[in-house]
């Protein structure tokens, strides 16, 4: 006998499927915001002319970028509560978002400061600059600029990455579907309903990215 | 309760990276060359075969990885084909790397100079000729890089088969962290070992990637 599809048989979890989208966006925005920022802090630190902390920071991203994110993840939540270190589900689940975004984005946000013509940090030092408005003004903000269609790419790719999170028990999206069909049995239709709400989900991010960028770097009309 | 040493659980995590390893070359290999043929299609083919392709790659790279295994593993079965968790892990890493090869790829033909096409035109080539003699060597030369790195994704995006069941390293990872009650100690060599495999890689694609700069400079 054929098989019967009944994509019906998700309506009555609907709800449950919501819930899954807005967890899953609170991970994404979460890890994306402080994600980038330490990957800002940790690209700052590695141009930095302190060789222990640049090592350092080298070291994390070397660890994180070569080990895959299921494996941060438990380790995080699995390994640290053996060290005196409890994270609940959310918590783990985020933690590890930071942390994984954080080590690509420092290479990428390092690019793009490499990027910058050495001449450029002369004159604004000649401007009489501190170092904090050299790097906020000259250094971070075109090099932002330069790298943020990258940046963007690879905050979609966490953010689809976050599925695995649901291995945790985080009640993502992911895990709404694996709940649901484990009520209905219906795998098929749930999974191909849900990696359409990904496949929506990751679009509409990219335009937030893009719409964000355009804003953030518009040129300002000086005088 | 029987006593496991650090030596026991390396050893059983070393032969589940076997099956890691294994998994990444298949999917690596064949992925690849389902990308140069899709890459075929991509750069030559009619108007609509070449969007067909667009989709494709859009769809594999706007949906996780996970949610693709899982349509493998429970979609296969309704259309009548059983898989076993091996078979959908690899059939599913195997598309998920055609995608990211094909879009890889494509920029880098579409990077080689414009004239290289219009002068090989000019010599009376037709496609299969200016594809193999003029266009993909130069792309090659500019893609080896980006291609060695992209194979850190896949031997990273392997662990992600553990969740359909697929033994390898994670897998079993889970597996010996439940039966030791070691998980710091486990996960923490499970993520040595990714190291081991990975890093070097990576050292490698960036080593490629230094070599081209100062070819081009």
């Amino acid at each position: 006998m054929a098989y019967q599809f009944d994509f019906g048989a998700i309506l009555p979890h609907w709800k449950l499927l919501l819930d899954g989208v807005v967890l899953t966006t609170e991970l994404a925005a979460i890890g994306a915001v402080a994600g980038v920022g330490l990957g800002i802090l940790g690209a700052w630190a590695r141009s930095a002319r302190t060789p222990v902390i640049s090592q350092i920071v080298g070291i994390y991203v070397e660890l994180i970028r070569n080990t895959p994110f299921l494996v941060q993840l438990f380790f995080i939540f699995f390994g640290l509560p053996a060290v005196g270190i409890k994270l609940s589900e959310f918590q783990a689940a985020s933690l590890a978002m930071i942390i994984n975004l954080g080590a690509y984005s420092t290479e990428i946000v390092r690019a793009g400061i490499q990027a910058i013509p050495q001449g450029q940090i002369e004159a604004a030092q000649s401007l009489a600059m501190n170092r904090v408005q050299v790097f906020r003004y000259i250094i971070i903000r075109p090099a932002l600029k330069k790298i943020w269609p990258a940046l963007s790419s690879q905050v979609v790719i966490v953010m689809l990455g976050s599925s695995v999170c649901s291995q945790i028990a985080a009640e993502e999206l992911t895990f709404a579907a694996n709940y649901i069909q484990g009520m209905n049995f219906r795998a098929f239709e749930v999974y191909f309903v849900t990696t359409g709400m990904y496949l929506v989900m990751s679009i509409v991010l990219r335009q937030i990215l893009k719409i964000f960028g355009n804003f953030l770097f518009e040129r300002r009309h000086h005088a | 309760m029987p006593e496991f040493t650090l030596w026991d659980i390396v050893y059983n995590l070393l032969l589940a990276a076997r099956w890691t390893v294994l998994l990444s070359l298949v999917a690596f290999v064949v992925g690849g060359v389902v990308a140069l043929l899709l890459l075929l299609v991509r750069t030559a083919g009619s108007r609509w075969a070449s969007r067909l392709v667009r989709g494709y790659v859009e769809l594999f790279q706007g949906t996780p990885l996970l949610m693709q295994l899982f349509i493998l593993f429970f979609g296969l079965p309704l259309i009548g084909i059983d898989v076993s968790p091996w078979i959908a892990a690899m059939l599913g890493l195997t598309l998920f790397t055609s995608a990211f090869l094909t879009e890889i790829w494509r920029g880098c033909v579409e990077s080689v100079n414009k004239g290289q096409w219009e002068a090989s035109a000019t010599l009376g080539m037709n496609f299969t000729q200016q594809m193999r003699y003029i266009i993909l060597p130069q792309a090659l030369r500019i893609g080896i890089a980006p291609t060695v790195g992209f194979s850190v994704q896949v031997v990273k995006g392997t662990a992600v088969t553990s969740i359909i069941g697929f033994v390898e390293l994670t897998k079993a990872g889970s597996m010996i962290s439940n039966a030791t009650y070691a998980p710091f100690t486990v996960y923490g060599c499970v993520a040595v070992l990714y190291f081991v495999i990975c890093y070097p890689l990576s050292l490698y694609a960036r080593r490629l990637e230094g070599k081209l700069h100062n070819v081009s400079r």
